[in-house]
């Protein structure tokens, strides 16, 4: 095959116009691959991630779907009846001085024509957060969203998708 | 990228589609320079065997599935026009009756022993994909007075970056149901609506044995910058 010029021009990169999403519909659950525990880790170092998904009315999204992924590691999630779904990660490590250790995290669900980014940022992080480029540029009254809770042994990272304490979303 | 490029994104909100009026974020996205954006590298899914077989669904069960034998077959590119190599492509679809094996599926259509209707692949090292499976029929959801969803398989794409993610549906040709398909008319441009439409393809068509249709994916490259709200 003859390869692809890198930069043909600018009209090659106008006529490829980039496929338009679609929502992953109420039916993914039995086709889509999930680990059993959706874990991308085990074993110490390991942190449980449990959350909810919850809608503008804060009712639970019983059809959704979370991907994180972070430190060379993905998982998967559906969320459950109750909207609520969990991950066994390490926390990553981080490549630049004014980035904190976080997790990219991808939500999917009936009713979302686009999935959404967010992240979630770890809550001993005080210091790394505070000089985080990305939350800097997020209204400081919005960066708890984004971070998780400490409860127990558990980090608690709720994702609301509307509401008075809807979560922060990234341009994608 | 141009204005046009944007209209052929569905937005969040869609009130005719009325799940997402309570499930659309209400606030604009924070937006990162474009420069950083290029450095987020991509998800790498390489946790699920992709075993030849899991392309053929077809090929799953003791005996084959009713319906009409279809050959789904295209490229994928990124928006710079490189093909994207070796990334994996997630399928899902109903039965031919209109069924999904999903449990939350409560429409009653027979469902068929021989066929659950998910598979995957990798592309190759051109950026094609092939999957064999049957048509998928259109089925009622109750979205408003007597819905029907058109045809379609549901597509899943990673690519190289964050920004390439993509879940999608690809539709038939000719499938009178779209024009009334909220989830598809969502997307303002009918350019970007025919983006998701495959084409009859008689060179991918195996005569006397399936019927080809020919869908080519754009996920995007580096050069694209985010997406409005």
């Amino acid at each position: 095959m003859v390869a692809t010029p890198r930069r043909a021009s600018s009209k090659l990169s106008q006529d490829h116009v980039p496929t338009p999403s679609q929502t992953v519909g109420p039916f993914f659950g039995y086709a889509l691959p999930f680990d059993a525990d959706a874990g991308a880790a085990s074993g110490a170092g390991a942190l449980r991630i449990e959350g909810r998904l919850l809608d503008g009315d804060g009712k639970p999204v019983p059809d959704g779907m979370i991907e994180v992924w972070g430190g060379r590691q993905f998982a998967r999630c559906s969320t459950d009846a109750e909207g609520a779904f969990h991950f066994a990660v390490t926390k990553p490590g981080t490549t630049r001085d004014d980035e904190a250790p976080h997790l990219e995290v991808t939500v999917f669900a009936r009713g979302l024509l686009r999935h959404l980014a967010t992240r979630l940022y770890f809550p001993d992080e005080e210091a790394a957060n505070a000089d985080d480029r990305t939350l800097n540029l997020v209204d400081p009254d919005r960066r708890h969203t984004l971070t998780a809770q400490l409860d127990g042994a558990v980090l608690h990272f709720d994702i609301r998708l509307q509401g008075e304490l809807e979560t922060v979303f990234f341009a994608l | 990228m141009s204005g046009s490029h944007r209209d052929c994104e569905p937005p969040y909100l869609y009130p005719d589609y009325r799940s997402t009026v309570r499930r659309a974020p209400a606030r604009e996205p924070v937006r990162l320079p474009a420069e950083w954006f290029d450095e987020l590298p991509g998800p790498v899914f390489g946790r699920v065997p992709v075993l030849q077989t899991d392309a053929d669904l077809t090929r799953q069960h003791q005996g084959e599935p009713l319906g009409e034998r279809i050959v789904v077959s295209g490229r994928v590119v990124d928006s710079d026009g490189r093909p994207v190599r070796h990334t994996l492509v997630e399928v899902w679809q109903a039965n031919a009756a209109g069924r999904y094996v999903d449990p939350v599926d409560d429409h009653p259509a027979p469902l068929d022993p021989n066929f659950t209707g998910a598979g995957r692949c990798l592309t190759d090292g051109e950026g094609r994909y092939r999957f064999v499976t049957v048509k998928p029929g259109a089925y009622p959801w109750r979205n408003h007075e007597n819905a029907w969803r058109p045809a379609h398989i549901h597509f899943s794409l990673f690519g190289p970056s964050l920004a390439s993610r993509l879940v999608t549906q690809m539709y038939f040709p000719g499938d009178p149901l779209m024009p009334n398909d909220p989830i598809l008319q969502s997307i303002p441009d009918q350019r970007g609506r025919d983006l998701l439409v495959a084409a009859l393809d008689l060179e991918l068509t195996e005569p006397e044995w399936a019927l080809g249709y020919r869908w080519d994916i754009t996920l995007r490259g580096r050069n694209a910058t985010p997406r409005e709200l």
